[in-house]
């Protein structure tokens, strides 16, 4: 982890502060029958992981966070939400009791998903790799730290995200105009 | 680097307490007496023929993920535009292919007319 939150007590206070915040705002955008009050809930999660991210040095990553999450995906979320017609009444979809076992499921899923991260957690941080990537923030900038291994390294998956956003450009064409 | 922060983080303590307190403050102060004419929504002096809640056409959902799609571009742009003079050539024509590619399906939308609202 960053040395700001492990040696600046505020920033452990504010570490926990939006943790709270964020699973705050996840609980309540799977409890909210409104979906506009869900979306608003969905919004105050992905400002408090932005601040985690700030919080961990990842400046970029925080204001990605930000422009994209925050302004354009909700953007899309909201439009969905004004073409399902939704009306008045929202009735619950947990029908039967199939969902419990849905539940448990899921439950068990991000029960495993917290023990890797923990486990992976305790590893990198053996590894010293959380005190590299600090240094590579001060000599290559928040930015730099990003770009660097993006345009060198993973210049295959760079260039497939091209693949996959034309693909998001054809497939809505295809599904939303009239006549091709 | 941290202390750049505190900006941010005092205007949105201060933009949410302002938003708590107005909305506190007409709820507690104000008096409470809804009439009919009042609580109907305010359409320019117009009577309200339909509810608001209504299915929007799919044409905004088109617009939206091109925006989104476009937006990510940008997005991969910054990084590369700050480390323009370390990657050299070798990012420029990289950033080139990558360009091209979402240039094919900016043209494409293009001459379907999917940014024209028939």
């Amino acid at each position: 982890m960053n040395d700001l939150v492990t040696n600046f007590p505020l920033a452990q206070l504010l570490w926990w502060l939006f943790a709270a915040l964020a699973v705050g705002g996840a609980l309540g955008t799977i409890t909210r029958r409104n979906p506009v009050a869900s979306l608003l809930f969905l919004v105050l999660t992905f400002f408090s992981l932005a601040a985690i991210y700030v919080l961990l040095g990842a400046h970029f990553i925080a204001a990605v966070q930000v422009i994209v999450y925050a302004g354009a995906i909700l953007v899309l979320f909201l439009f969905v939400i004004m073409l399902l017609n939704l009306g008045h009444d929202y009735a619950s979809d947990l029908r039967g009791g199939l969902w419990i076992v849905a539940a448990f499921g899921a439950a068990g899923l991000i029960g495993f998903a917290i023990w890797r991260a923990f486990r992976t957690t305790n590893a990198v941080l053996e590894t010293g790799a959380g005190v590299h990537l600090d240094a590579q923030v001060d000599t290559l900038n928040a930015v730099g730290a990003i770009a660097q291994p993006l345009f060198q390294r993973f210049l295959v998956p760079f260039e497939l995200t091209s693949i996959l956003l034309l693909i998001a450009i054809i497939g809505a064409v295809l599904l939303a105009k009239r006549r091709v | 680097m941290s202390k750049a922060y505190l900006a941010v983080l005092i205007i949105m303590v201060v933009s949410v307490a302002t938003a708590v307190i107005i909305v506190a403050l007409s709820h507690f102060v104000s008096p409470f007496r809804p009439t009919p004419a009042k609580s109907a929504a305010y359409e320019s002096g117009m009577t309200p023929l339909t509810d608001a809640r209504e299915r929007f056409s799919v044409k905004f959902y088109l617009v939206a993920i091109l925006f989104i799609v476009f937006d990510i571009e940008t997005i991969f742009l910054i990084p590369w535009g700050v480390q323009f003079r370390a990657l050299g050539l070798f990012g420029f024509v990289e950033m080139l292919v990558f360009m091209g590619v979402l240039l094919v399906g900016f043209v494409y939308i293009w001459k379907k007319g999917a940014l024209q609202w028939d």
